[in-house]
């Protein structure tokens, strides 16, 4: 498929996003930068001086809320893609009215407890949309670990064992890397379908 | 019995056990997990009472913090 095919397929699309963090903002600029028609982002923080070693946010926007950076960083790639902004605390309840319209829903927390509670609400709610969570990327170095796995429509990005600590923080790197295979994932499921 | 865990035989002397004995057993350790038997969900305040029997499928998926 040329780019031209890729991008007039993938403006069709709407894919949710679920924070607007190290995963978030970067896999949410990937798939604007191919051209994903719509995409919706909740988050309820506002960007930090500790965010900018992996976030895609500006020193210029700290103080700002997330989700509207985000929205301003895309319109300058391209003023064509439909932003959806919630500024709101995800949980089991509005998860569901969020994101019911998404052809594909990523998993972009920070926090184990809120990843586990996004999957169990999603795969009782939505059970036939594909979830794509990341897990495990903290630290740096060893890419390799960094994979895959499918388990029917959950797909999971990440290494799987990497936890952060004071030692093995978030860096731009890795998150990076597994954001951007969240988006990769995205795409594959996009366009492999009719 | 005989099951398979996150796409591995497992072997069990007993006929059936909870979710919560495998996790112990297995020593899966993580607070956060998914649990899959059988493609079905099984929720973590079910854990205790959902049974896992001979030639169940099972996944059990850590979540970890960072993002």
């Amino acid at each position: 498929m040329t780019f031209e095919e890729i991008k007039s397929r993938l403006k069709n699309y709407t894919v949710g996003i679920a924070g607007a963090g190290g995963l978030g903002s970067n896999c949410a600029v990937a798939l604007a930068r191919v051209g994903v028609g719509k995409i919706v982002i909740s988050d309820f923080d506002v960007v930090n001086e500790s965010n900018l070693n992996r976030q895609y946010f500006f020193r210029d926007q700290l103080g700002e809320k997330k989700v509207i950076a985000l929205k301003n960083t895309i319109k300058r790639i391209d003023p064509e893609i439909d932003i959806v902004e919630y500024d709101i605390k995800l949980n089991e309840n509005n998860i569901v009215d969020i994101y019911k319209d998404c052809k594909i829903i990523v998993e972009a927390f920070d926090l184990a407890e809120m990843k586990q509670m996004l999957i169990e609400t999603c795969l009782t709610e939505f059970p036939e949309k594909p979830i794509i969570i990341g897990s495990g990327m903290a630290g740096y170095g060893e890419s390799n670990s960094i994979n895959v796995r499918q388990s029917e429509n959950l797909y999971i990005c990440g290494d799987e064992k990497s936890e952060v600590s004071d030692d093995t923080p978030p860096l731009a790197p890795r998150v990076g890397v597994v954001a951007n295979m969240q988006a990769n994932t995205v795409l594959e499921i996009l366009l492999g379908m009719e | 019995m005989n099951i398979t865990l996150n796409n591995r035989p497992e072997s069990f002397d007993k006929n059936q056990i909870t979710i919560s004995e495998l996790l112990k057993i297995k020593n899966f350790t993580f607070k956060m997990l998914v649990i899959k038997v059988n493609s079905e969900l099984v929720k973590k305040d079910s854990y205790d009472n959902s049974l896992v029997k001979d030639g169940d499928n099972v996944t059990v998926l850590h979540l970890i913090s960072g993002g």
